[in-house]
């Protein structure tokens, strides 16, 4: 039982960086239409902006210091990547898919080659502070200090977003950009803005999840290609949620999250099969594409 | 008189469709003028190039700018009401952020839309796609409504609605008309008869008439312009 309920935990927050990394994919395609595949570099560039502060920065401001400055860093830096990438790469190519699809895939392999030439191939620790490491000991459980950052992330992101898009003029435009394009025009409203900064938004969140799955997942290592890995389950848990929507990715973000978890120990811990994991959430994708092809809250196509 | 709304040569092609062939007609300011035509003649296409909704060539000129080539919203800033033919509601958001939406500036007149169509009041909270058809409807002419606008654009208002309800529209866009310039598209000739006092009419893409709406009590021009009896 106690097994079952660390994996629980550590399946949120697993499902919490997910939904940080598929919530701003997600209002991306359903805004916009545009498929983004160079989102995985915005959490690669957030985590490597973060170890550049973590690791540039004086020691003596103490490492809880360094590592909230990191992660607001990467954060900041996830989004000002977005915004410059959507007003020079994506913004000419508006309607064509096909091109944007490939200017963004191309933008990933050339910045991702730049940051092997930059910082080498092999990954990079960020100095973290002890209490980031150690367990808490919680009912007979010892439960992962990191986890509490990543779920504590995911739920502040949550509810921030879901407030904004609820109650600020910029969110009603972009939950009725996703609806109906056309009509937030034919209302006098510059979409374009509006396209800007969801993909802000959406970097900022990516640059987020890069650091947060760099400090809970990754022993605190970050490496060249750690975001194209995670580009993969956001695009699993956009799909399941439903695109556009945002708590469509929390609730699949949170279904993957644990089903690898589970899957993972008890199914490869006894059979030594790894990846069952990873493919118990193809399977899922899978499942949830042939009985509900629009997503759990998706519009309908 | 100046002209609300001046087209020349318009010319449109949709998927390889050459829908509107060389379309000239002006919308003089002040009163209602009707876009009529059969179905499928490129009434709506004609409404939604003027706003840059499709792509377009030839001279269009609105509220005294020449606006090819404009994007939408900046045709609309220029003082433009748009009421789609199928409404067009968020139907995710609330009927009040519907409102919200529409607003430009600072002179939102919420107390005229509320005494034109109340039960918008009283729906404040309510997602626009739980409401009836006659109520998305009020609502879509309300967001037009909403700010001064010199020139509304009016897409089949009595589409799929109840005698009595058309009636009330019409009641309500007569009231608009005062104010501000009307291009309506409709089909019920009844409501045309009873708001416009111009009309322009399309056939295949080319506009094959133009005068007062008195002509439509001629049934036998009716009958020849848009395939259905005069008696309306």
């Amino acid at each position: 039982m106690n097994i079952f309920l660390v994996l629980t935990f550590s399946g949120v927050a697993l499902g919490a960086i997910y939904f940080l990394a598929a919530s701003g994919l997600s209002l991306i395609y359903g805004l916009m239409d545009v498929l983004n595949f160079a989102h995985g570099l915005f959490m690669t560039l957030g985590a490597y902006a973060g170890y550049e502060i973590a690791t540039r920065l004086p020691t003596s401001l103490g490492a809880p210091t360094l590592v909230i400055l990191a992660i607001i860093g990467a954060t900041l830096f996830g989004g000002l990547a977005a915004g410059v990438t959507e007003l020079i790469l994506i913004r000419p190519l508006y309607g064509k898919p096909i091109s944007q699809i490939l200017i963004t895939i191309g933008l990933d392999l050339a910045v991702v080659g730049l940051l092997m030439g930059g910082f080498g191939s092999t990954a990079l620790q960020i100095p973290v502070p002890l209490w980031l490491v150690e367990p808490t000991h919680l009912g007979g459980l010892f439960l992962p200090n990191a986890n509490f950052l990543a779920i504590g992330a995911g739920v502040i992101v949550l509810i921030g977003l879901e407030l904004f898009l609820a109650l600020t003029r910029y969110g009603i435009i972009i939950r009725a950009g996703v609806e109906n394009r056309e009509m937030v025009r034919a209302l006098g409203i510059d979409v374009g803005r509006a396209f800007t900064l969801v993909f802000v938004i959406g970097g900022a969140l990516a640059g987020l999840g890069g650091i947060l799955y760099t400090i809970v997942f990754s022993g605190d290592l970050v490496s060249p290609n750690q975001g194209d890995s995670l580009l993969i389950f956001a695009f699993i848990v956009v799909v399941i949620g439903g695109l556009g929507s945002i708590r469509g990715s929390a609730v699949a973000a949170l279904t993957v999250g644990l089903l690898q978890q589970y899957t993972s120990f008890y199914i490869g811990g006894h059979s030594g099969w790894a990846q069952i994991g990873d493919l118990s959430t193809v399977l899922l994708l899978a499942v949830v594409l042939e009985l509900r092809p629009r997503g759990l809250f998706g519009r309908v196509a | 008189m100046t002209n609300a709304v001046e087209i020349s040569d318009l010319h449109v092609t949709i998927a390889g469709s050459h829908v509107l062939q060389g379309v000239s007609f002006s919308v003089p300011t002040g009163g209602v003028t009707a876009l009529l035509g059969r179905n499928g003649v490129g009434k709506t296409t004609t409404l939604r190039a003027i706003l840059g909704l499709v792509a377009s060539s030839g001279r269009i000129q609105v509220l005294g700018d020449e606006v090819a080539g404009w994007p939408t919203h900046r045709i609309v800033r220029l003082g433009i009401g748009y009421v789609p033919e199928d409404r067009d509601v968020f139907s995710a958001l609330t009927v009040e952020q519907n409102l919200r939406l529409a607003e430009s500036g600072s002179g939102a007149k919420y107390g005229e839309v509320f005494s034109l169509f109340p039960e918008l009041k009283q729906r404040g909270r309510q997602r626009a796609g739980t409401l009836s058809g006659g109520q998305q409807q009020m609502l879509s002419i309300a967001r037009a409504l909403l700010n001064n606008r010199p020139l509304l654009l009016i897409d089949e208002p009595s589409k799929g609605l109840a005698p009595k309800i058309v009636s009330e529209f019409a009641g309500v866009l007569e009231r608009a008309a005062q104010h501000s310039t009307v291009l309506l598209v409709e089909q019920n000739l009844s409501v045309v008869k009873r708001l416009a006092q111009r009309i322009v009419v399309l056939d295949h893409g080319e506009v094959v008439h133009h005068g007062e709406v008195t002509d439509l009590d001629d049934p036998t021009l009716v009958r020849q312009l848009l395939g259905v009896a005069g008696a309306a």
